[in-house]
């Protein structure tokens, strides 16, 4: 894989940044998109070279969501050029803009909109440039491939019209108008640009980065979050042979070899030769539901409208989710350098500029000593090892100065020591009215953080270890309407008496973070599957039940697509099928996703097979419908395997889960037989992002499906055969 | 350290290593092929999946000195990006990606599946990929995708 590490480059890409304080304003600034607010200027996304080359800059992450070809189709379409003629840069503390997390699904809201505009108004600018060049007006000019042209057949293309600074101008709030003409990227399945690489064996993953130099390191993790460290014997390690170094730094300890498989050999040696005080530090409890409502919550009312009725049928229920991995398939990866005191990290962090920081209070030096390049890894579904693992690299890169380190994590350490997906306990009650409406609602969500990102040094595993620890900050929740563990906890149900309470957990029993969806995944979970037992309760169809309750037409659309698409009313059961369905809008602000599914139940083995998935998604306007559709048919099968099999198990002292044996996950026997994603355009709407939005639906559909299919009403997950067998 | 003759993807090479190492370090450390993936190191996952004389094998579990005159196959055999062979070419035309980092995996596995079974039936497809585990989800399309392979193969157009 090439890599640009020519230093004068990274400099010089840092200068034109700096410089740009001096500049004169274009215009007053106003309400921008908001990547704009560290990121005002125009050549800070679009940059456009006397050679023609265009280069793209984003400060999101391709993180196999297919973000760098959805990107690049907004930009060609609004500069009138073929996306094959652009180049896109991604995240980069040197070279892009600072757009923080890409996470939430917040990449096409954020950095699609900010690039829509950015682009606009690098037409406008360029159109300008051309009809004074040309001395022509603007309007007389037709743009094609690159360049203006006009009757008289003379060109200015853009590398002609930018000679110097003329992007160098801050972006204006009104949006440019629409490119004349007819768009022919937007809306098309254009093949993704990453794909062609990543099946033929090309460089395509932190993990093949290969340097001068390069040596590879292995970590030894104490058992578990609170043992102590007695005594460790480097002695027989070091006579291993390529052994470089063995690095001991308080709790962490690591060595680094001339190769990798004697890194890990001698990782294993090492940690032979420790021995660790491993007191039983970690609550055991029967079950979920008693270990999360045994810790401190701080309890927040995020919604409490009209007043509490109690006349009617009272109907509750509480709903669990256990500890939950992300699980990445290849193991958290980085490499590191240090050279003349300035770090060069690369690595698959879902935020590189808020990983600098952390970097930089971890090593005490100033952030710009620090450079994070994005360089994709195997899928992280949120807040995996990626950052924990650039934390080793640099401290081991600080040990070994001047030599690239690559660290890669080892399958036990991936699944044991990255930050988990929160347990959590919703309970809700509701009352129905005579004409089975629900009248009253109260919902309890019991939750650890869902966000202990860095941010901070403590936020960093090794941080934690070394002789002078760093402590972590203590987590907040996000605010509402995003929320973190309560996102998604108010209903998106006409629900004229109600009252929601998040109760937020800081202190938690076991490192947890952020995992696709957050509190979403569960609290849809629950609301959903309530929502079906309502409608039971009622004896409403569960579709017409929550049409009932519906106001938003958006909602409403994607809910009758998904049920027609099905075929729910003219459903024949069959012995041992059922069907489910669920609905939410995520976070209440962005993608609504509908799915009905039909499941056939085993009782005697325990085992739930999906048998046919159908989904209706709006997420506002699609740029690229495979790549949506390829996003939602990929949440709806992670979330089955969330819901169907994944549980984390620790005892007293030590995650037990630490492997596909132990943690196992959705194979090819299990997945659905039939998935249709049926997506509803809204051209001219707001990007509403899609990588989140079928993780709660199908959890809920799938046990309301189970419920239809045997009776079995099972509120804690998951849904595995145990406890189907045992239920 | 020692040195070993290998054959692959039909080029022969010599690498210097210890005996003990898996095929799939000296695959991507020493040959510098990066189709084969570190996943778990165990066995478990499929993401290092290459073929020995036509034998799906996960190769972390296979110590180099055992490989003998074995042929190895990874993906960078089956074709590049400018000349994708069959099964690569599905995989592009039905997007059977995302993150994509066990799809090299699921490609070998399924070149030892059409190699000896090409009219496979859908059934033979999901239960021969079963050792791979996929965590985004594509599961449906990697199916589709072998099954258009196979399709593509059995009408003689490559």
């Amino acid at each position: 894989m090439s890599i640009d590490t020519d230093r004068r480059h990274f400099l010089a890409a840092g200068g034109a940044l700096t410089l740009s304080f001096a500049m004169p304003a274009w215009s007053a600034p106003g309400e921008l998109p908001k990547s704009f607010d560290k990121n005002p200027w125009l050549d800070a996304w679009i940059r456009i070279d006397a050679d023609e080359r265009i280069t793209v800059f984003t400060g999101k992450a391709e993180l196999g969501q297919g973000i760098k070809t959805a990107l690049l189709q907004i930009v060609a379409d609004e500069l009138r050029i073929a996306p094959s003629r652009l180049t896109l840069v991604t995240a980069d503390t040197a070279r892009t803009p600072d757009e923080g997390m890409t996470a939430g699904s917040n990449s096409m809201k954020d950095s699609g909109t900010a690039l829509r505009h950015a682009a606009g108004q690098v037409r406008m600018r360029l159109t300008e440039l051309a009809a004074t060049r040309l001395a022509l007006p603007a309007s007389s000019l037709a743009l094609k491939d690159g360049a203006f042209v006009a009757l008289d057949g003379r060109r200015a293309s853009f590398g002609q019209l930018v000679t110097g600074q003329e992007l160098h101008v801050r972006a204006t709030p009104e949006p440019a108008p629409p490119a004349p003409g007819v768009r022919t990227a937007i809306g098309k399945s254009l093949p993704r640009i990453d794909i062609p690489a990543k099946v033929t064996g090309g460089g395509a993953y932190v993990q093949d980065l290969r340097l001068p130099g390069m040596v590879h390191a292995r970590v030894v993790r104490p058992p578990s979050q609170a043992a102590r460290l007695l005594a460790v014997d480097d002695a027989a390690t070091l006579r291993l042979p390529g052994i470089l170094k063995v690095v001991r730094d308080g709790r962490f300890l690591a060595v680094i070899a001339d190769g990798e498989y004697r890194a890990v050999k001698a990782a294993a040696a090492l940690a032979r030769a420790t021995r660790w005080e491993t007191p039983a530090a970690l609550p055991v409890h029967p079950t979920i539901a008693d270990l999360v409502r045994a810790q401190p919550s701080e309890p927040t009312t995020i919604l409490d409208q009209g007043a509490r009725v109690k006349d009617g049928r009272h109907v509750e229920a509480t709903y669990t989710r256990p500890f939950q991995l992300h699980a990445s398939i290849g193991p958290s990866c980085a490499v590191a350098r240090l050279v003349d005191g300035r770090y060069t990290v690369w690595t698959h962090s879902q935020g590189v500029f808020p990983l600098r920081g952390a970097l930089a209070e971890l090593l005490a030096v100033k952030i710009d000593a620090i450079r994070c390049i994005h360089v994709e890894g195997s899928g992280c579904y949120g807040h995996n090892g990626a950052d924990d693992v650039a934390a080793d690299a640099v401290l081991l890169a600080r040990a070994l100065p001047g030599r690239p380190v690559r660290v890669q994590w080892m399958r036990e350490e991936e699944h044991g020591w990255e930050p988990f997906g929160a347990a959590m306990v919703a309970q809700v009650a509701a009352t129905l009215d005579a004409d089975g409406r629900i009248a009253d609602w109260q919902y309890d969500v019991f939750t650890p953080p869902h966000n202990t990102r860095p941010g901070k040094a403590g936020n960093l595993l090794a941080a934690t270890h070394l002789a002078r620890p760093f402590t972590p900050p203590v987590p907040k929740p996000s605010p509402q309407p995003e929320g973190s563990g309560d996102r998604n906890a108010i209903p998106y149900y006409r629900l004229p008496n109600a009252r929601v309470t998040h109760h937020f957990q800081p202190k938690a029993v076991i490192r947890t973070s952020a995992m696709r969806g957050l509190g979403a995944y569960c609290n849809v979970f629950a609301i959903e599957s309530f929502m079906d037992e309502l409608a039971r309760a009622a004896q409403v169809d569960p579709v017409a039940f929550r049409l009932r309750h519906l106001e938003d037409p958006r909602a409403i659309e994607v809910v009758k697509l998904a049920a027609s698409k099905f075929g729910w009313d003219g459903y024949k059961k069959v012995s041992r099928r059922g069907r489910g369905f669920a609905f939410a809008r995520y976070k209440n602000l962005a993608s609504y996703c509908a799915l009905a599914v039909e499941v056939e139940v085993a009782r005697e083995t325990g085992l739930v097979r999906i048998t046919r998935a159908v989904s209706a998604v709006d997420c506002g306007e699609i740029v690229n419908p495979d790549g949506v559709r390829n996003q939602i048919e990929g949440g709806v099968i992670q979330s089955s395997s969330w819901t169907l099999l994944e549980q984390v198990r620790f005892d007293a002292t030590r995650v037990l889960t630490v492997d596909w044996a132990s943690y196992p996950i959705l194979r090819f026997g299990q997945v659905p037989e039939k998935l249709e994603v049926h997506l509803i355009d809204r051209p001219g709407q707001p990007f509403l992002g899609t990588g989140e939005a079928a993780q709660g639906p199908a959890a809920a559909a799938i046990a309301n499906a189970v419920f239809d299919a045997c009776g079995l009403r099972l509120r804690d997950l998951p849904l595995d055969r145990a406890r189907m067998r045992k239920a | 350290m020692s040195t070993y003759r290998l054959q692959v993807n039909g080029k022969p090479h010599a690498v210097d290593t210890d005996p003990d190492t898996p095929l799939l370090y000296v695959l991507r450390n020493e040959l510098e092929l990066n189709g084969a993936k570190f996943g778990c190191g165990l066995g478990q996952c499929g993401s290092c999946t290459v073929l020995l004389d036509g034998q799906a094998a996960m190769s972390c579990m296979v110590p180099v000195s055992v490989v003998g005159a074995r042929k190895v196959r990874t993906v960078e055999g089956l074709g590049d990006a400018r000349t994708p062979g069959v099964l690569q070419q599905a995989f592009i035309d039905e997007q059977a990606a995302q993150c994509g980092y066990c799809i090299a995996g699921m490609i070998m596995q399924a070149t030892a599946l059409l190699e000896k079974t090409p009219a496979p039936t859908d059934a033979q497809i999901r239960a021969h990929m079963a050792p791979n585990l996929c965590r985004c989800g594509t599961h449906m399309r990697i199916l589709r995708a072998v099954r258009r392979a196979a399709d593509v193969l059995a009408g003689g157009k490559r």
